[in-house]
């Protein structure tokens, strides 16, 4: 070998090495570095025993229900498990049923998650008002966001916007 | 003198290619912006605030891609020994700081009114964040080791070690549940991403583009010529205290 050769291996050797003890790092800490659960990945956690913790999902249509002095309870979906959250505070513009949120807090013991916090999730697509009024206007919504115009025959309930996100 | 004809070839390409390239971004950078403000339809869900996204998105990719052009050089540097490696390193880290920091604060700018928070930690908000810290660490280091070889040895390194980060940004919202959406225009099944947002998007990334190979190459000229005055000033003071000290480092060393 010459000695660039030598080099090129030594690099590459390390850049293996490096890769795989991140790569292990990253899985051992899974748990940590995910900012949200699903509410299927908590309906398959043993007792969270009300530590706090974040939930994401989408606010599941015709589930917000505002009970006044700020306080709403809505229900976050994965379109497999449900979780009732029950929040005070100000909603962000972006909160919509149907739409990603992401709320921070506790699970009860009463099965209710108690939220502190409410984020709203934005989902990757992008599109005028125009397009989405005709394609709502068609009865169809785009399945994967394919935005040129190729609506899948997908009905607004089974496939919400940002849906494929979770 | 072998090592050299290579940087004196490049001074005279990029004397004719400069002011070429900064007419073309100049160019370009206000058709760009021209389109992202005032002919980008707004979205449905984000209103105006999707204009921020035709700042945002080309800046992330450009703080990505300058480390890919970072680690190439580095490779050079460490297996070629090349010196114009060494200044295309060095001219790239500031640079890739700057497109980073571009990328954080608009997104933090958008994210205050779409998800209601400036900043949050999920996986692909705080990758960035390293990565515009590894870019202020190399920034620190070219600059804490004054011999030129070695500064350039010990930051190849350095990026050839921080480009792990790389595909953990890129694929953080695939790997992880994060705030932060996936990927709109490179991803599985085309861009989800309607076509009038999606040329001003374009046409403002390679305006970036453009606007990077400018300054690197300008960056990359100044220094070369650096370090030829900084050999002709050693050269200058030996010459002048021959009688003191060994004529140490001629630049001939690497």
């Amino acid at each position: 070998m010459t000695r660039k050769q030598k080099r090129l291996a030594l690099i590459a050797s390390g850049a293996a090495v490096v890769s795989l003890a991140v790569g292990l790092v990253m899985f051992a800490l899974r748990d940590n570095i995910v900012f949200f659960y699903s509410p299927t990945e908590l309906a398959e956690k043993p007792a969270t025993n009300g530590a706090r913790l974040r939930i994401g999902g989408l606010v599941k249509p015709a589930s917000l229900d505002r009970q006044g002095d700020q306080t709403v309870r809505f229900t976050v979906t994965d379109m497999k498990h449900d979780i009732a959250v029950t929040y005070t505070g100000l909603l962000p513009d972006l909160f919509r049923e149907g739409q990603g949120v992401v709320a921070e807090g506790a699970l009860r013991p009463d099965g209710v998650f108690h939220a502190d916090s409410v984020l709203a999730k934005h989902d990757e697509r992008y599109m005028p008002r125009e397009v989405a009024d005709a394609l709502k206007k068609q009865g169809v919504w785009q399945e994967e966001g394919k935005s040129e115009g190729k609506p899948a025959a997908v009905p607004a309930q089974t496939a919400p916007q940002g849906a494929q996100a979770y | 003198m072998r090592n050299y004809a290579n940087p004196t070839n490049f001074l005279a390409a990029a004397r004719v290619a400069t002011p070429i390239l900064a007419t073309l971004t100049g160019a370009l950078l206000g058709v760009g912006l021209y389109l992202a403000w005032f002919v980008a339809p707004a979205d449905y869900q984000q209103g105006e605030t999707v204009r921020i996204m035709y700042l945002h998105v080309p800046a992330a990719w450009l703080s990505m891609f300058i480390y890919v052009t970072m680690t190439f050089a580095a490779l050079g540097s460490l297996v070629w020994r090349h010196p114009l490696a060494d200044a295309a390193q060095k001219a790239a880290a500031p640079l890739g700081a700057g497109f980073t920091f571009l990328c954080l604060v608009t997104g933090s700018l958008w994210g205050k009114p779409m998800w209601g928070a400036w900043w949050v930690w999920d996986a692909r908000l705080t990758s960035v964040l390293v990565l515009f810290l590894i870019y202020l660490a190399l920034v620190a280091l070219w600059r804490t080791i004054e011999d030129p070889g070695k500064a350039a040895r010990a930051a190849a390194i350095f990026t050839l070690v921080g480009a792990v980060n790389i595909p953990i940004i890129k694929f953080s919202v695939d790997w992880w549940n994060t705030l932060h959406q996936p990927a709109s225009v490179f991803r599985l099944g085309g861009p989800a991403i309607a076509g009038s947002m999606l040329w001003p998007l374009l046409v403002m990334a390679l305006a970036f583009t453009l606007l990077f190979l400018t300054l690197h190459i300008m960056a990359i000229r100044n220094e070369i010529l650096r370090r030829r005055l900084r050999r002709l000033s050693i050269q200058t003071a030996d010459a002048d205290r021959s009688e003191f000290s060994a004529p140490a480092s001629l630049g001939t060393a690497r």
